[in-house]
Formats: structure tokens, C-alpha cells, sequence
């Protein structure tokens, strides 16, 4: 394994298969990738390699986001639409953390401006979903069914046009802060390389998941969530306080896809207003496809997305790549609701 | 009148409460709103920023803490303990009389609505003010009738509701360019290939319920757009079709030449001819649909639609074949959006998959929503005041005077969209017009008011 200083080049498949990501209303149709590849041959093995590198990181995001989902979901049974527009909030507050960090304080510590950028992002977004969940969604609780869906869709819209109007609708793109990457695989005329910031994504997502599951699994806080979970009404009997839980959840959804944001920022470099629908989307699907209210499904959701988006982008057609994830969607909702590892739902009179 | 008002107001807690908003509003806009990223001279991104303008937001948000906590929550106790059960029939009895004498107002003012337009602004000048205020209100009154079918009177939330809007368009634009087909022609067809494709998305989500259809139906109506955009050999994609054939006065062309309308009927050519007949073509379409809906309303189906939107278990039980309901309400639902969307590509000449994302489904629904559900009336109000409200803000010069010369109201219309979806769905979940008119009643007909239907629940 030899190390290299290169920046990554803008024809690695990597750097195509993520350019068009999350883009769903100013996206443009790009090559596919998988036609030049496949016509040199004989790399078959690598390019498969390079594609799981890819599709591991992706599903990372992907997986941190699907938590957010799938928590709501599990204690209050709504499905947080505007968790996507939060995880692109958070991404920009990344941006202007990062631009505030170089341009204004000076600071060019790799390591400290990731951990600087990831505690005030993490604050800030927690801070608005616990906003959000205060406003637009506790009075409504005990309204008709639809009413907290159609809440969140508005909180979405408003979020989104808000971010547009505060901030431009262009595109924010920022330098690459980690160009470092280690060549796995060397054969000519096609290269496996993992970058350092793929590293740094996986590792901080492992990081976070294992704290995170030890905040469920181990303490009282998370005793509380899970008994809230099970029967709100009991659990409250029993002395928990059912609102400040449900404050607490969604304000860990929102920590944790402030990281998926930083993490998204880092590795793109670029941000836009509209980048919440479809990773927003997406993570949704990860979250059913691992089975709704179950966290170990939802980040193995989030990875068989990611990978099966890479997968899908570098062996069939880019342009189709979105498609394949809505009719994911649409299948495992239908066929599968109670997805790979969440219970079935019983409905009762 | 049992107890007493206890209407006390706690100013100190209203005070910190105040304070909390502060701090999270500050929290919150600092990075979004004080610090803007621009582009300069070389293309880096900078921060720009934009003190004042937090400061009167942070203010904005303690106001509204505080106006909240002092005015509004004390006067809405005091009127809910005021107010005995009866009274909100009373006054919907009130409103009824209302409606009774405004709503003939209301149509013989949109059947003026031309010659009012003209006789103010000469012919000319009019063009703009019936194609922008009269045809795009009434196509979103016309959508946003068609999905009160399924959300409003079926229940079921449909977020892809765009989807059949693009099928009618691009079955009216394909059509008429392949073959050579009338608009009098494809409409009714546009109609048909959409309740088909109603049908065809309806099967798979019949088992959905409540959120799950809502997501499924997103995801169909994103497919869609995606195909409408990759399928380049049919659609050319991002591109659009243009060059659609527009409508002619049952055979006449509104061109100037010898054999065009003006022509014909010896009158000088002028556009605003076929601008006014496009307008009487949408009207008739909103009325054949309002009139369709309400007739459909006191069928056995439509009663079904109803039940099954207040208790899906409960009509199963009663023997209502769910599957029949759930599908006739897609399928009339959808094919009222091709109808639109018919429409739409014959008054345009061209259409793109821009015109059918996500955003226009939000913007349908969140019509559908604020004029409360089910509720004509409320859903012609809402698309009243709504897209005539943007189109308004527009025109204002002072507005770009006031915000600088980049204003532009478009985006404004989908944030206060948002906001208004939120803030409906708080204070009057049933929208505006929350009151219902039975359609089964025994002796007298009996206004419903909003605290007794539990539509939704479904």
C-alpha cells in the first residue's frame, strides 16, 4: 500500500459518481461512467472495489440521516419530512463555520476546524429540530392523522426556500480540506484509491454510532426514549417525561445528521439550497428498507442504499440513479413495510 | 356558562419564555442569516455580514414570543370558554346564508371577469392581467379540485399528484404534434390516459395507509419526472417540446391571417381574442369539475370515498369494496389533473419537466390543505389568494423599492406556502372553509361544524 500525495482527479469515478448527487431540480444529465470503464476490460475486480469504497461512504451519510428518521418514527409514528431540509441546514452552517474558521480566525488545523465545525454544527441543528419539533409539531399532537405529515412537508418547504432566500440560490462551494489519498489497488490504466476523507467519514461515523448506541442501550436517557417508544402513555405513569423525550430524540436525529452534513460538505465541497429533498429521500428509504424504528436497520439501510446507488450509477445508468432509489421506495413500502429487521405493524380497531 | 373566565396573563413567564425564543432565534439565524456566503471578484466564497438585519429578526421572533403568550393564548381561553358547543353551528349557519348569496356573485363575477379586465385596461393591455390572474388561478383551482377528490373527500394524501398534470400535458403536447389532433380531441383523451395512469399507480398503493401513501405516491410522481427528463428520444428532456399546437375557435386559428378568428369575424387582430377564449375554456373546466365532484359527492361512491376517509376498518366491515373507492378516487382525481394539464400545454405551446416537480405537487396540496380539505369553495379561495397574491407581489414596484431590484416574489410565494401549511395546520386544521355540507341528513339539512367531523382520520 503505498501512499501518494495527489489531489483527487475530477475523472475518477468517485468524483463522477458524486457530482450529480443530490441535485434534483438544477441536476444535469452527466456520462456514465460505467460504459468508459467497462470498455478498457480486465478491471472488472477494481472497479468493483473502488465502487464499494464509494458506496460505503455514501451509505454513511445515508445511514446517519436514516436515524434521525427512524427514531421519530418509532416514538411518535410520523415521519419527519423536513429532516432532510434540517440535514441541509446543517451543512451549510458547516460552510459558515469553515468560512469563519479560515478566513476570519485564521485557524488552518485540519483536525481542529473539523472538530470545531462538527460541535457548533452539531449545536446549531439541535437547536432547530428542537425548535422545529416545538412549533410545527408538539401542538399537534392528538390532531387528525395526516396533520403532523402535512406540517412537516410545510416546515420542509419553508426551511428550503428559507435557506434560498437567506442565502442565494446558488451553489456554495468550498476548497477541499482533505486531498490526501492512499492507492489500494494499482493496475495501469485504473487506480483503487480511498481518500483520506473517506476515512475520516467512516471513522467518525463509527464513532458517533458507537456512542450513540451506548446512549440508548446504557443509560437512563435512553431507557426513557425506548420505554416512550414501547407506550408513551405508561411511560409517562411511570414518571418519564414523555415531551422532553421526544424533544431529546429529535434533537439527536438533528446532531446526527449535522455530522451526515458536515461529513457531506467535506466530501462535495459543495452545497445548495435544495440538497435536502432527495439524501433526504433517500435516507427515508434506508430507514424502511432497514425496517422503520429499528436504529441497527437503519444504518445497514443506509449502507445497502448507498451501495446499491454507486452500484447502480457505475454498472447500469446514471441517469437513472434516482429512479432506482425512489422505486426502492416504492417497493419495500409496498412489498416489505415492516422492512428487514422492524416489526410488523398490527393494526387494531 | 358554568365557571368563571380565568383568563390570568403571567408576564413573567411570558418574559422568559420570550427570552428562550430570543436566544434560540439567535442561535439558530446567526450562521444563516448575519453571516451570508457571497462569490467575489475571484470566485472564492466570503462572508458577508449582515448585522441589522439579525437583530430585526431575533426581534421579530421575542415580539411574536411575546404577542403570543400576552394577546393571543388569553383571548383564544377566553373564547373557548366563552363559546358553548352550539354556537360554531350557528355561526357556520351564518356563513351558509353567506355563501348563498356570494357564491352567484362569485361566478358571475368570474364569467365578467374579462370585460371588466378590458373595459378598464382597453384590449391590449388586458392580455396580461387575464393570463395572469384569470387562467393561472383558475388551472390552480381546477388542480387543486381534483386532488380534493383524493385527499379531500378519499383521504388519502397524494404528494404525486403532479405526476398525472404531466401525463395530460404530455399526452395533449405529443399527440397534437404526432398526429395532428384537435385540442377538443385530446382533451378528453388527455383525461382518459390520465385516469389510466391514476389506475395503474393507484394498484400497487392500495394497501398503503396514511403516511407510507403519501411517501409512495412522492416517489411515483418523481419517476415520472425523472423519465419525463431521461426518455430524450420522446420527451427531449430538459429541453421540452415546444411548438404546440394551441386551440382554435372550433376550427378558426386566433393568427391574423385571412382565414383567423379576427378575420373571420371582422374584427382587428388582437391577441387578447384567444387569451379570453382560453379563459372561458378553463372557466367551464372548473365548473364541469366542481359540478362533476358535487353530483359524484351524493353517489353511492362518493359517499364511499367519505366514509373510507373517516374509518378505513369500519367500511371494510360494512362491506364498501375498499379496493373499487381507493382506485375510482385516483383514477377521477387523476384524470381532472390531465384535463389540467391538457390544458396547461395547449395555453403554454411549451412544456418542460420543470414545470412538474415536486414543488408544484407541495404547491397543490398546500392549496388543498388551506382551503380545508374537502371544501370547494375553501379550495377556490385559497388559489384566489394564494397564486393572485404572488402574481400581485410582483407587479408592486414598491416591494422591489423596499427589498432591491433582485426581489422576486416567486420565492417568497413557496416560504409563505410553507409557513402557512404549519400554521393552518395549528390554529384551523380543518383550513378555511371548515365547515361540511352532509349530503345524507334526515329532515332538514344540518350544517356540520369543524369540531364534529373527524375527516382525516382516516
Amino acid at each position: 500500500m503505498s501512499r501518494r500525495r495527489v489531489a483527487l482527479p475530477p475523472s475518477t469515478p468517485a468524483a463522477k459518481t458524486f457530482e450529480s448527487f443530490g441535485r434534483p431540480h438544477g441536476g444535469r444529465p452527466i456520462g456514465g461512467p460505467g460504459a468508459t470503464l467497462r470498455g478498457e476490460g480486465r478491471v472488472d475486480m477494481e472497479v468493483f472495489v473502488q465502487q464499494l469504497i464509494n458506496g460505503i461512504t455514501l451509505g454513511s451519510i445515508y445511514g446517519l440521516i436514516a436515524i434521525g428518521y427512524t427514531m421519530v418514527f418509532g416514538i411518535i409514528g410520523m415521519v419527519n419530512f423536513a429532516h432532510g431540509d434540517v440535514f441541509m441546514v446543517s451543512a451549510f452552517v458547516a460552510l459558515i463555520t469553515v468560512l469563519v474558521l479560515s478566513t476570519v480566525l485564521g485557524i488552518s488545523s485540519i483536525f481542529l476546524t473539523l472538530l470545531i465545525v462538527l460541535i457548533v454544527g452539531m449545536l446549531i441543528t439541535s437547536l432547530l429540530s428542537w425548535a422545529i419539533e416545538r412549533v410545527a409539531y408538539r401542538p399537534l399532537r392528538g390532531s387528525f392523522r395526516l396533520a403532523p405529515l402535512i406540517s412537516a412537508i410545510g416546515m420542509s418547504i419553508f426551511l428550503m426556500n428559507f435557506v434560498q432566500v437567506a442565502q442565494g440560490p446558488r451553489n456554495k462551494s468550498i476548497p477541499p480540506m482533505v486531498t490526501d489519498v492512499i492507492v489500494l489497488m494499482d493496475r495501469g490504466n485504473y487506480t483503487v484509491t480511498l481518500s483520506y476523507r473517506q476515512l475520516i467519514i467512516w471513522g467518525i461515523t463509527a464513532l458517533l454510532l458507537a456512542a450513540f448506541w451506548y446512549l440508548v442501550a446504557k443509560t437512563s436517557l435512553g431507557r426513557a426514549q425506548r420505554a416512550c417508544e414501547q407506550d408513551p402513555k405508561m411511560a409517562a405513569l411511570l414518571g418519564v417525561n414523555v415531551d422532553r423525550t421526544i424533544s431529546i430524540t429529535f434533537v439527536i436525529g438533528a446532531a446526527l445528521a449535522a455530522v451526515a452534513g458536515t461529513m457531506y460538505l467535506m466530501y462535495y465541497g459543495v452545497v445548495s439550497f435544495a440538497d435536502g429533498f432527495v439524501p433526504g429521500i433517500k435516507a427515508f428509504t434506508a430507514a424502511v428498507l432497514g425496517g422503520i424504528g429499528s436504529l441497527p436497520g437503519a444504518v445497514i439501510g443506509g449502507l445497502l442504499i448507498g451501495l446499491i446507488e454507486t452500484f447502480w450509477s457505475a454498472y447500469f445508468s446514471i441517469d437513472y440513479k434516482d429512479v432506482a432509489a425512489f422505486s426502492i421506495l416504492a417497493i419495500v413500502l409496498i412489498f416489505l413495510p415492516q422492512g428487514l429487521l422492524g416489526r410488523p405493524e398490527v393494526e387494531k380497531v | 356558562m358554568t365557571q368563571p373566565v380565568q383568563a390570568r396573563v403571567d408576564v413573567p413567564r411570558a418574559i422568559r419564555d420570550a427570552v428562550i425564543a430570543g436566544l434560540v432565534a439567535f442561535g439558530i439565524l446567526l450562521p444563516l442569516i448575519g453571516l451570508q456566503t457571497t462569490v467575489n471578484i475571484r470566485n472564492e466564497l466570503v462572508l458577508n455580514p449582515r448585522p441589522v438585519l439579525l437583530a430585526v429578526m431575533v426581534a421579530f421572533v421575542v415580539t411574536i414570543s411575546l404577542v403570543m403568550s400576552l394577546v393571543v393564548q388569553p383571548l383564544a381561553a377566553r373564547r373557548a370558554a366563552i363559546r358553548p358547543d352550539g354556537a360554531s353551528v350557528r355561526a357556520a349557519q351564518r356563513r351558509a346564508r353567506f355563501a348563498k348569496i356570494a357564491i352567484p356573485f362569485a361566478l358571475g363575477f368570474a364569467f365578467l371577469f374579462p370585460v371588466f379586465v378590458i373595459a378598464l385596461g382597453g384590449l391590449s393591455g388586458s392580455v396580461k392581467w387575464i393570463d395572469n390572474f384569470g387562467i393561472q388561478i383558475l388551472i390552480y383551482i381546477m388542480l387543486g379540485l381534483g386532488l380534493n377528490v383524493v385527499v379531500g373527500l378519499a383521504g388519502l394524501l397524494d404528494l404525486g399528484y403532479v405526476a398525472f398534470y404531466a401525463v395530460g400535458a404530455y399526452s395533449y403536447a405529443l399527440l397534437a404534434k404526432t398526429f395532428g389532433f384537435s385540442f377538443w380531441v385530446l382533451l378528453p383523451l388527455a383525461g382518459i390516459l390520465a385516469a389510466f395512469w391514476g389506475i395503474l399507480l393507484g394498484f400497487p398503493v392500495l394497501r398503503l395507509r396514511g403516511d407510507y401513501l403519501a411517501i409512495v405516491t412522492l416517489a411515483f410522481g418523481e419517476i415520472i419526472r425523472l423519465v419525463l427528463i431521461n426518455w430524450v428520444d420522446l420527451t427531449s428532456g430538459y429541453a421540452g417540446i415546444s411548438g404546440i399546437p394551441r386551440p382554435t375557435f372550433f376550427g378558426i386559428p386566433f393568427t391574423a391571417n385571412d382565414d383567423g378568428f379576427a378575420a373571420v369575424f371582422g374584427l382587428e387582430f388582437s391577441p387578447v381574442y384567444r387569451t379570453i377564449f382560453l379563459y372561458y375554456v378553463v372557466l367551464c373546466l372548473v365548473l364541469l369539475t366542481a359540478f362533476v365532484t358535487t353530483r359524484l359527492r351524493r353517489l353511492p361512491i362518493g359517499r364511499a370515498w367519505e366514509a373510507l376517509r373517516e374509518d378505513e376498518i369500519a367500511c371494510r366491515a360494512l362491506g364498501i369494496d375498499t379496493t373499487k373507492t381507493k382506485l375510482s378516487a385516483f383514477a377521477i382525481g387523476a384524470m381532472f389533473g390531465g384535463f389540467a394539464g391538457s390544458f396547461f400545454a395547449a395555453r403554454q405551446g411549451f412544456i418542460s419537466p420543470e414545470s412538474f416537480t415536486f414543488m408544484e405537487s407541495a404547491m397543490i396540496v398546500a392549496i388543498v390543505v388551506l382551503g380545508g380539505m374537502g371544501s370547494q369553495v375553501g379550495v377556490a379561495i385559497a388559489a384566489i389568494v394564494m397564486i393572485g397574491g404572488t402574481e400581485i407581489m410582483r407587479d408592486l414596484d414598491f416591494l422591489k423599492a423596499v427589498f432591491g431590484s433582485q426581489f422576486d416574489p416567486t420565492q417568497y410565494r413557496m416560504l409563505l406556502f410553507g409557513l402557512a401549511m404549519v400554521l393552518i395546520m395549528i390554529w384551523k386544521p380543518r383550513g378555511l372553509i371548515a365547515t361540511r355540507d352532509p349530503t345524507a341528513f334526515l329532515h332538514e339539512r344540518k350544517l356540520i361544524a369543524a369540531k364534529f367531523v373527524k375527516e382525516g382520520r382516516g
